[in-house]
């Protein structure tokens, strides 16, 4: 046996081990794939060995081949027994081996469960370590679920090196297994208060990991993290706290004027430079909440952001700008006055700071100095080597000029001479940018239309310079935009011959399908101009001329090979035919060929469509043909600005799929728009779709060096605009002296508006061209957006939050009708949907002046209050989305209802409390007046009462601890009382408040209704089979079953739906059939048994308390019928 | 020069830290992704002059914009973190000054072949640094105690068994070439104002 054991170990000693072949690696540089097969056939002998410690030493050389990129999955066996050794030495081995191999779909990893509790529980702390620091990197679901209460048991460790380990690695748990975090939060919180500083700092940044998925929950920490961040000094710890009450302001007004005052003490004394950007942060996010602006502690910032750019250091460079891009959203103004400094870092060598700089641009510009910050910017554009940095700078540049309707743009030849140099990029791949602003400007814009032909004539008779290296660069994409304009706009052309001559050149012909179409259409066009100009002459060879050549070149297009150009060629040629034969007999012709393409195309706006009443019996919903299979449209997730602009819906929606079929249709439909040259895009990246040729990176193109600039003959160039531009100004600026003088007075009793910003103000530069503005009505729901539900695997991770019902409000005189965002909501008809429309919040920036008057019309009408009620029962994971906005006489209403137990903060609530629960509301201004003294009331019912404070009548309501001023929401509890939970319950109840307008204020009120589900009193609550088991054998429970007809949906998603909206929690699954568990917060179990078999889903449902489970199952088949 | 495994532990290990795995795609394997990974990292990085800032914006490999590669440069060597918003750049760029710091100690003037040839060790240290991609310690006198508890544990394991394996390669490694020895800790042109420690 000892020889055996010696005779092991010399042989080991000639086994490779890491170094060796690390050395070996690299010593067979050539042929190194070889040389590393042979090593893992040595290892695959090795690994056959009984000796555990020549096993080690092969799996820590697989580690090595793994990092390399080698596939080592096949070892994940022997991984797991180099893990189990005893020997410190090797376990390590094992573990790191296993953190680097092993992910979710390992499937020995179940077979680590006994041997990780085991090593968890060992006395030697460092086998402890190993295997938490190895547990961190693979913990699956399953993992998490059998371990964390061994690793629970860890956080009270009397060795801070584990303790701060389990701290840090709950955080893993909780993600895999999000039933975990109730039952350990306690303990958590107990672990930021730990003696230990390595600790705390754990339990900090797990709070602050979690925190940042869901604020909400943590806001009742605040006070515990403020005591902490006043009395720690440990920097780390500082940074963390401090990113956590950014992530919490937002959410909290009072929290951010509390802080400002430690933020800025910190700021100022502190040395670190990491920590005063945190805090500089954190000062920001919270102005952004707050109605009041610091303006001393926004000065402070702005400063202390100053000289970080200033600093040599790149990297404090590059972190205050982006910090200053975070004030730019709210503050625009204290970023403007650094304009010279940001201009500056467009100079620097770095171009991730390049970048940023130009991020500022973009809410930098003012009518004031876009053309100078764009005439630097063109400067850049020439410098710039690179294509990706200078496509950048291009699109940029069209950002910011194309900006909220070209608010900037005074002088819109300026913006045309800019886009027309811009075309002058060599393999630029924005060539549809272009083109699409032009067509945009050169249609919204009627007064530049002169000058916008004349532009184009010239790009197009110089054709052959932008299409130098054809097809490869997408900048002929904007000899589309050219074509068309020139024909649409053919009347104002000097010399249209010419141009008809340069449309037809021979070399047309190699351009792309779609512009040679265009060009084909647009010839036609012209041609009717030109025939319509040389009639009035006497001599009518002219005309005829023009018709030859019509006739000599568009047989080159009818061969086209593409269909479109072919197509439109061969009409028009015969057409033209026609034409000829007719002139021939001296008969005019011109009336009626220009009657073709009569009528003057007017801007329509992307929802214009909406406008138009649909025809009565037209069911726009209805299938005309059978839906195509479920699996298609799920995998197609509507994209996020489809789901803003939820349609406006009188009905309620049928099915989950209609909702996704219609956004589906709406984006093919703009599609469709994108490519329509008649449309106007609501945004230039909608036609960023279309272009994207594949591989057009990869295809070397040929710099050609022009020491000279390359200028296309006669086209003028952009700076003589920013001079004339200033002449215009100037005179404009006499002129407005002479007649201020008198107005003076006039504007000083009237609207506040005041501009302190140097000689000049923005409203005082008058736009030289006026632009036919479309304005967009924004549909409410892209409002509420900010609200919306995060995506279910965050979900699954809250805690607190879940809202399980809605209440409308009551309404007695409904003049307005509900619009409902998503599921719920009561029918309504479409006449009603016409009048919400009027009382959607328009987009108060850019408004024509017509628009101003009317909206003074409306103040009244736009006056919104919005008010949300929450219920929350802290261990559930989920929240529901049944939501609606009603819109009573003249106010909005937006009910959410959230149950909430006694002690939110405390997530061990006693359920023996479970008598009381705490609704916590939301008040919304959505008006801009002035909301004070709101008296919130509800009328009791025998079994749910309102707690009011000592001597006040039953009937008393309770007042709104708050004002509200415009746009402000906040948010306040009330405790109600509830006797006996197995009955649903209904409160109804008032809200008055005093509208306070600026010269007059009036007394509202607001009906609504409180819905208590019993859902909402159940607890979603873990349980273990063999405690659901004997829990069923008790004999205890009263059963009841109820059978769903017609569910067509996955098991998994029926099983998902029950718990996600009914709070269960699944205990077991066989195919098709579970057991589900959950529990009231008067203690009530519920039990059910799910089955399903083809449509038919039946649930057996126990329970003690019979009433109950009659009102949860009614719920549940609810739910189910709505679907 | 570049130490794949380094480069990718850390780039890897935090870009996973939530548990999500935006960068993985279906059909690449771990590894390939791995590499890929690190390939074009080294690429982005290696690009960058000196004198320009240790902070580059996500692409979608790393897991989208919400991840920044920060990365510092000694001599031959980058090492490169990937961090999500929840971490303070400057604190990250501190506390790869720490870990390397903590590789000089622990290694004895660390050089560049130290750290190739003893990945696992170099691993082990890290470990101690970042969990899981969390930020573990900060605080190099813990780390570094923590550390040497372990490799004497290591040692009188090995006792007499361990020793002949232990001379053999003490043999081996006197052919180890000449190298020059210290990446130069002191010597970095960036200047980030230390955190306190603990």
């Amino acid at each position: 046996m000892a020889l055996k054991i010696v005779k092991g170990s010399i042989d080991r000693m000639f086994d490779k081990n890491l170094q060796d072949l690390v050395r070996g690696i690299r010593n067979h540089k050539e042929d190194e794939a070889k040389y590393i097969s042979t090593c893992i056939d040595e290892i695959k002998q090795e690994l056959k060995q009984d000796n555990i410690a020549v096993k080690a030493n092969a799996v820590c050389k697989l580690t090595y081949l793994q990092m390399l990129g080698y596939d080592v999955s096949w070892a994940a066996f022997n991984i797991v027994e180099v893990m189990s050794s005893s020997k410190f030495t090797y376990k390590r081995i094992g573990y790191l081996a296993a953190s680097q191999c092993f992910h979710e779909n390992t499937d020995v990893i179940m077979l680590t469960t006994n041997q990780i509790r085991k090593d968890l529980s060992s006395p030697n702390q460092y086998d402890t370590g190993v295997a938490l620091t190895g547990l961190s990197c693979f913990v699956t679901p399953d993992l998490a679920r059998d371990l964390a209460n061994d690793i629970m048991t860890l956080m009270s460790h009397t060795k801070p090196y584990i303790r701060k380990k389990a701290v840090l690695i709950m955080y893993k748990v909780f993600l895999k297994y999000p039933e975990s975090l109730r039952p350990a939060f306690p303990r958590l919180k107990e672990k930021l208060e730990d003696p230990d500083p390595g600790v705390q700092s754990a339990a900090v940044n797990v709070i602050c990991e979690l925190a940042r998925r869901n604020p909400k929950n943590y806001l009742s920490l605040a006070p515990l993290f403020f005591k902490l961040m006043t009395s720690s000094t440990n920097n780390w710890v500082l940074i963390k706290i401090i990113k956590l009450f950014g992530a919490l302001t937002p959410l909290e007004p009072r929290l951010g004027k509390k802080l400002i005052e430690p933020l800025t003490n910190l700021i100022h004394s502190t040395s670190a430079m990491s920590l005063l950007y945190e805090c500089v942060n954190t000062v920001i996010a919270g102005q952004y909440s707050c109605s009041v602006g610091h303006i001393k502690s926004h000065l402070l910032c702005v400063q202390k952001l100053r000289i970080l750019i200033e600093d040599s250091d790149q990297n404090l460079k590059y972190l205050g700008l982006l910090a200053m891009s975070k004030i730019l959203k709210t503050h625009p103004k204290s970023v403007q006055s650094h304009k010279d400094l940001i201009l500056q870092c467009l100079d620097d060598k770095d171009e991730s700071i390049r970048l940023r700089a130009l991020d500022l641009l973009y809410g930098m510009v003012s009518k004031k100095n876009l053309m100078e910050i764009v005439k630097k910017l063109m400067i850049h554009v020439d410098k710039a080597e690179g294509t990706t940095y200078r496509d950048e700078l291009l699109t940029k540049i069209i950002d910011i000029c194309s900006q909220s309707n070209y608010q900037y743009i005074t002088n819109f030849e300026w913006y045309i001479s800019i886009l027309v140099e811009l075309t002058r990029l060599e393999g630029t791949r924005h060539g549809h940018l272009i083109a699409s602003q032009m067509l945009d400007v050169a249609i919204r814009v009627k007064a530049i239309r002169v000058f916008a032909v004349a532009q184009m004539a010239t790009l197009l008779d110089n054709a052959h310079l932008l299409t130098g290296n054809m097809q490869r660069n997408g900048i002929c994409e904007v000899l589309y935009a050219a074509a068309w304009i020139c024909g649409e706009f053919s009347e104002h052309l000097e010399n249209p011959v010419q141009t008809l001559e340069a449309m037809l050149r021979p070399k047309v012909a190699t351009l792309p399908g779609h512009i040679q179409a265009v060009y084909v259409q647009n010839a036609a066009k012209l041609f009717a101009t030109i025939l319509k100009n040389q009639e009035g002459n006497t001599d009518s060879t002219a005309a005829q001329e023009t018709s030859q050549m019509m006739i000599d070149r568009l047989p080159l297009f009818v061969q086209s090979a593409n269909l479109e150009v072919q197509e439109r060629a061969s009409c028009i040629l015969q057409l033209v035919k026609y034409i000829q034969k007719l002139q021939q007999k001296d008969v005019e012709v011109a009336e009626e060929v220009s009657a073709l393409f009569a009528g003057e195309l007017n801007p329509v706006a992307p929802k214009a469509q909406k406008k138009v009443p649909v025809p009565e019996g037209l069911d726009l919903d209805a299938w005309i043909n059978e839906p195509p299979s479920e699996s298609e449209s799920e995998d197609e997730q509507p994209k996020a600005i489809f789901t803003k602009e939820e349609p406006k819906h009188s009905r309620p929606r049928h099915t989950e799929v209609d909702e996704k079929e219609l956004a589906r249709r709406r984006e093919a439909r703009k599609q469709e728009q994108a490519n329509n040259p008649f449309y106007i895009k609501a945004s230039p990246s909608s036609q960023k779709v279309y272009q994207e040729a594949p591989g057009v990176e990869h295809i070397p193109v040929v710099q050609i060096d022009l020491s000279v600039p390359l200028k296309v003959p006669g086209l003028p160039m952009s700076d003589q605009y920013v001079k004339l531009e200033e002449e215009r100004r100037q005179k404009e600026r006499a002129e407005k002296k002479k007649k201020e003088k008198k107005k003076r007075k006039e504007k000083r009793s009237g609207r506040g508006k005041k501009h302190d910003s140097g000689p000049e103000s923005e409203e005082d530069i008058t736009p030289a061209h006026v632009v036919d503005i479309v304005t967009e009505e924004m549909p409410e729901v892209a409002q509420e957006d900010q609200n919306r539900l995060p995506s279910p695997y965050l979900c699954r991770v809250k805690v607190c939050i879940c809202m399980f019902c809605l209440c409308r409000p009551l309404a007695d005189s409904e003049k307005l009708p509900v619009r409902s965002h998503r599921a719920a909501g009561a029918p309504k008809s479409s006449a009603e949907d016409g009048e919400a429309e009027n009382a959607t919040p328009q987009e108060p920036k850019k408004k024509s002046s017509k628009e101003k008057r009317d909206k003074k019309k409306d103040k009244e009408r736009d006056r919104k209050v919005r008010l949300r009620c929450w219920k929350h029962f802290p261990p559930s994971g989920h929240k529901s989305d049944s939501r609606s906005t009603q819109s009573e006489g003249r106010t909005v209403v937006t009910f959410l209802v959230f149950p909430l137990p006694r002690k939110v903060c405390d997530i061990q609530g006693n359920l023996q409390d479970g008598s009381q629960v705490v609704v916590s509301v939301i008040f919304e201004n959505k008006s801009d007046s002035f909301l004070k003294s709101m008296e919130f009331n509800v009328l009791d019912s025998l079994n749910s009462k309102l707690q009011r404070p000592e001597g006040s009548g039953p009937h008393d309501g309770l007042t709104v601890p708050f004002q509200l001023p415009p746009g402000v929401s906040n948010e306040a509890r009330f405790v109600f009382t509830v006797q006996s939970i197995v009955m649903p319950q209904k409160l109804k109840g008032t809200l008055t408040f005093i509208v306070k307008n600026e010269d007059s204020s009036t007394h509202e009120k607001l009906d609504f209704k409180l819905h208590f589900t019993c859902t909402s009193y159940l607890i979603t609550t873990p349980c273990y089979s063999d405690a659901f088991a004997k829990l069923l054998e008790s004999g205890d429970l009263k059963s009841s079953s109820v059978r769903l007809e017609g569910v067509n949906m996955p098991f998994h998603h029926l099983l998902a739906r029950i718990c996600f909206h009914h709070h269960f929690s699944v205990v077991e699954r066989i195919d098709s059939c579970a057991s589900m568990y959950s529990r009231s917060i008067q203690g009530h179990h519920v039990c059910l048994l799910v089955k399903t078999s083809g449509q038919t889903v039946s649930i057996d449902a126990k329970c003690d308390e019979p009433t109950l489970l009659g009102n949860v199952l009614d719920e549940i088949k609810q739910t189910f019928s709505q679907c | 020069m570049v130490l794949p495994g380094e480069l990718f532990y850390h780039s890897y290990q935090n870009s996973f830290k939530n548990g999500g795995c935006a960068s993985v795609t279906a059909d690449l394997s771990a590894e390939d992704m791995q590499q890929q990974i690190i390939r074009e990292t080294f690429h982005l990085v290696s690009k960058r002059d000196d004198n320009v800032c240790n902070f580059l914006e996500g692409g979608s490999l790393i897991g989208g914009s919400d991840y920044k590669l920060i990365y510092r440069h000694y001599a031959t060597l980058y090492f490169v973190f990937c961090v999500d918003s929840s971490e303070s750049e400057l604190g990250i760029l501190d506390l790869i000054q720490v870990f390397v710091e903590t590789l000089d100690k622990c290694f004895e003037n660390v050089c560049e072949l130290d750290l190739i040839f003893h990945m696992d060790k170099v691993h082990y240290i890290l470990q101690e640094v970042v969990m899981g991609g969390m930020v573990l310690e900060t605080n190099m006198n813990e780390i570094v105690a923590q550390v040497e508890v372990q490799n004497r544990m290591e040692k009188s394991e090995g006792g007499l068994s361990a020793a002949p394996a232990r001379a053999v390669s003490a043999v081996k490694n006197m052919n180890l070439p000449e190298i020059p020895r210290n990446i130069n800790i002191g010597d970095i042109n960036i200047k980030v104002p230390s955190l306190s420690p603990f």
